[in-house]
């Protein structure tokens, strides 16, 4: 399955790229296994992306790390938000 | 917030945008086509030049295009029926932003002041919590994206 990777903010930075494509073999993952995956691959963003306030969204809706994923979706990690 | 997703009947009454906000169209707004409205309260968020005791230059806004947009529209939509709204403008600008510049603005109509204000409070309380928008704070030394303010 593939799956759509946003980052934003302070994770855009770490990351280096606003977006990335993930190619999923297997069975698919929640949202915990695919951070967990992103986050082995690169210290800097891994660090952010195990940060305890770490938000996600899947198709715009907030999620949580057991939110299942499906081929196709666009998951979207982020810091807490700070608008206004 | 519930996953109703883009609120139907938002009319550009819910929105991010580049550009200066125009005070007086979107008080028009907020009270056209009905003679209800007792009283609309108004709040415009400004950047400051001075935060947590050091000088601000500017203030870069991130936000999720998209999703801002959807949860700005829930939001809307949650204020109105919470607090018997006749009508609510919220409108966040996004981009580069210098002392003195507005930020957000939210209107809030209805037919006594009590809701109005109260439902304009509770709106930009709401949307520091759950609107996917973001700040880059750039001060004379270095900048730093904010995680959270009162």
């Amino acid at each position: 399955m593939r799956l759509t990777v946003r980052y934003f903010a302070l994770l855009r930075e770490r990351a280096g790229v606003d977006a990335e494509v993930v190619a999923w073999d297997g069975p698919a993952p929640d949202v915990g296994r695919l951070r967990e995956h992103l986050a082995a691959r690169a210290p800097a963003l891994g660090e952010a992306l195990r940060s305890g306030a770490l938000l996600v969204a899947v198709n715009h809706e907030y999620a949580t790390a057991a939110t299942a994923l499906r081929d196709g979706d666009e998951v979207a990690f982020f810091p807490p938000v700070s608008g206004g | 917030m519930g996953g109703a997703g883009a609120m139907p009947g938002s009319d550009g009454r819910a929105r991010v945008q580049r550009g200066p906000i125009d005070v007086a169209a979107e008080l028009a707004r907020v009270t056209g086509g009905t003679r209800r409205v007792g009283g609309v309260v108004v709040f415009v968020g400004l950047v400051r030049d001075f935060s947590q005791g050091h000088a601000v230059t500017k203030i870069l806004f991130e936000h999720f295009a998209g999703m801002a947009e959807t949860k700005l529209a829930e939001l809307r939509a949650a204020a109105i029926e919470r607090f018997g709204l006749i009508d609510l403008v919220v409108v966040h600008r996004f981009g580069e932003l210098e002392p003195g510049e507005q930020i957000v603005l939210i209107a809030a109509a209805a037919e006594h002041r009590a809701a109005a204000f109260d439902g304009c409070s509770w709106c930009i309380d709401e949307l520091k919590k759950s609107v996917p928008i973001w700040k880059k704070e750039h001060a004379p030394d270095g900048a730093v994206w904010l995680e959270a303010h009162p």
